[in-house]
């Protein structure tokens, strides 16, 4: 007799057979920790409503995509995160990578730049160039983007605190090259929240901090329209150890904070919120990073229509870029990370991503050599041109166990963003150290999870072998500093100085009162004032932040 | 040998500007768990601040971690401050860890620096190391 539900298979047929053989472990549970039942089936989605939890690509609550036409329009934007040692370096693999088909640019920016120090500063002894790209002033933007037409491609930046001083310079460049402003797109993380909690490159307090951000929107809106003015990062966040949902709601807590620091800057939701964009990181668990992605578009969905009453439908649409997981790339036997970067790429793209980074093989070891990094890229181009799963959309959609796991992470990530309501709102939870130390817990426990073997990193706590040093590294060429000092001691003599001090003490007077703060910073940089002279008079006027929570 | 043994003191600290700290707060926690009195710097610290203190901590072992690729400039930094302070690598154990290559870890052994821990390693392997490689305290 088949059985007639779930209930009655496991004690019947199910039952029998666990009698003869246990499961190969007592329990099953995603990486996140949510429970993993032996099968799904219909029951799962008792009470479910397809038109409410899904409803069609491009319409409310867009868990099913936020483009109507999806990759059958085009392909996602394959967009690599590269940038080292000097621009001239770093212009010469953007436009290899141009070359190999690549679609979109993604700056990394060296730290010195990350926390707006010149390369001749001494807390830069020994990073300039290091993670990303040095960049003192605007001399250096235009070496790295010599010979690439700002109209024609995106470009992504990673940075933070220094966010509007690189916005500034990119539209210095691309007012040089005699762009059109409305034409130029392109992404600034801005994301200043998650710096706090993760990511470390925060510079002034969270008050002024705010103030640049939201300056960013208003500037953006009325000079550089198709610009995403932020993006509101979950990846520093898993990667530090946080758990699925616990990225969703600590993003969707951030971007809740940015929504209503904009508001409480007197922004109309509709202006700001279509140009809100996000990122999120993609791990190993295949299906529960799927269900994850689609559980984000559409908690945001109902938090800008419901709580925020946003009516325009581009400011319901989470849009988002996705990183595969830097952390879980393995050191040990670097050539199966290939495979892991394949397996989370696949689930960003069923997970609907609108650009995507594929990380190399050997990120482990070091920064990426161009071998590695040609593989990744290929990567994303087998998925797109061979897999077929970019043919039809949102493919997995009515699987039981995606749509139960899409609901769960939904539920988790709502109820700790209720949590983060409770204790004020993002930013007085992270005073108070709340996202900081649920993600050092979530680490810690995977970590041990790791080594009592509970959890099986292959190559790593199982299935390792004897392996030759690794070769082939890239290596940056430790000159880079004093090439950048040079070049900013000829900079300085070279300069109007006279011009230099009263801009300077123009930036000063902008940034004690109240009004926005791009235009003078726009006028700076174009008189080749260095991001670390700007930072030092806003260092003198705001103060900086400490380390919230140290433990 | 006596029986009453003093607890081992660690300094974990993060030199230079990177934020990448999971590696050395997965690492604090562990030696703590083992019993092990740690101090965690916090991030974006500069040598004369690891210096310091290793020295008003009065620590046994210092434990460096760095994921910027910075660590030929800063990790022998910090050894030279530690010697302004009289502290030299017989007196503490030096130990570091993060994304370092192959290659560069026979400098950073030259310096000063009596092992390197790379991704993968087992907290257990650093544990047992540190106390196995301690200097015995007078």
């Amino acid at each position: 007799m088949p059985s007639r539900n779930t209930q009655e298979w496991r004690d019947t047929t199910l039952a029998k057979s666990l009698a003869r053989a246990k499961e190969r472990q007592p329990a099953f549970e995603s990486t996140s920790g949510m429970p993993v039942e032996p099968l799904y089936a219909g029951e799962a989605l008792n009470g479910w409503n397809e038109q409410e939890q899904l409803g069609y690509p491009g319409e409310f609550p867009y868990t099913r995509g936020v483009q109507p036409t999806m990759y059958r329009g085009r392909f996602w934007t394959m967009r690599q995160y590269a940038g080292f040692a000097d621009a001239e370096e770093s212009n010469r693999r953007y436009r290899y990578l141009l070359e190999q088909g690549q679609t979109g640019l993604s700056v990394a920016f060296d730290l010195p730049t990350q926390i707006g120090y010149d390369s001749d500063a001494e807390v830069s002894e020994g990073e300039v160039g290091k993670v990303g790209v040095a960049i003192d002033s605007l001399a250096d933007m235009e070496t790295l983007f010599n010979s690439i037409p700002l109209e024609q491609v995106t470009t992504s930046m990673t940075i933070n605190a220094t966010a509007s001083v690189l916005l500034a310079m990119y539209v210095a460049v691309a007012k040089k090259q005699g762009a059109d402003l409305a034409k130029i797109g392109g992404t600034i993380q801005n994301d200043i929240l998650k710096e706090y909690i993760a990511r470390g490159t925060y510079i002034f307090p969270p008050h002024p901090s705010m103030r640049l951000i939201t300056d960013v929107f208003a500037w953006c809106k009325d000079h550089l329209p198709s610009w995403n003015t932020i993006s509101i990062s979950g990846y520093h966040m898993r990667e530090a150890g946080c758990t699925a949902p616990q990225e969703v709601a600590f993003t969707l807590a951030d971007a809740i904070a940015y929504t209503e620091g904009a508001l409480k800057a007197g922004l109309n939701v509709d202006e700001f919120g279509p140009r809100l964009s996000f990122f999120f990181a993609c791990h190993n668990n295949f299906l529960e990073e799927v269900a994850k992605f689609r559980a984000a578009r559409r908690l945001w969905a109902r938090i800008m229509r419901d709580r925020f009453g946003a009516k325009d439908p581009r400011s319901q649409m989470l849009r988002f870029h996705t990183q595969t997981g830097g952390a879980t790339l393995t050191a040990q036997q670097p050539d199966n990370n290939i495979v892991r970067t394949t397996l989370q790429a696949l689930a960003a793209v069923l997970g609907g991503t609108q650009s995507l980074h594929t990380n190399s093989k050997d990120e482990a070891l070091a920064l990426p050599s161009e071998h590695a990094v040609q593989i990744a890229l290929r990567t994303q181009q087998v998925i797109a041109y061979e897999s077929g799963v970019a043919d039809t959309i949102d493919p997995l959609a009515g699987s039981y166990y995606v749509e139960k796991m899409t609901d769960d992470i939904e539920q988790r990530a709502m109820a700790l963003i209720e949590k983060i309501d409770a204790l004020g709102g993002a930013m007085n939870a992270i005073e108070q150290g709340f996202q900081q130390r649920e993600i050092q817990e979530a680490a810690y426990r995977l970590q041990m999870s790791i080594e009592s073997k509970e959890r099986t990193i292959v190559g790593v706590n199982r299935f390792q072998t004897e392996e030759p040093p690794h070769e082939g590294l890239l290596r940056v060429d430790t000159s880079v500093g004093d090439k950048q000092k040079a070049r900013l001691a000829k900079l300085r003599a070279e300069r109007d100085a006279a011009e230099v001090t009263r801009l300077l003490g123009r930036l000063e007077a902008v940034a004690r009162g109240e009004e926005n703060t791009m235009p003078v910073l726009i006028e700076c940089v174009e008189n080749y004032i260095t991001i670390g002279e700007i930072c030092n008079v806003l260092r003198k006027v705001w103060g900086e932040q400490k380390e919230f929570a140290v433990y | 040998m006596t029986t009453e043994q003093r607890t081992i003191r660690v300094l974990i600290a993060k030199p230079g500007l990177d934020g990448h700290d999971r590696g050395a707060k997965v690492v604090a926690r562990a030696l703590r768990d083992a019993g092990m009195e740690v101090i965690y710097t916090g991030i974006r610290q500069t040598p004369q601040m690891i210096a310091e203190a290793a020295l008003q901590e009065d620590v046994d072992v210092v434990g460096l971690s760095i994921l910027s690729g910075a660590h030929g400039e800063l990790f022998p930094r910090v050894v030279e401050e530690l010697g302004k302070r009289g502290i030299s690598p017989e007196d503490v154990l030096l130990f570091g860890g993060g994304i370092i290559p192959e290659d560069d870890v026979p400098a950073l052994k030259a310096a000063g620096f009596k092992a390197i821990f790379g991704p993968g390693t087992s907290t257990q392997d650093i544990v047992a190391y540190v106390r196995d490689n301690v200097g015995e305290r007078v």
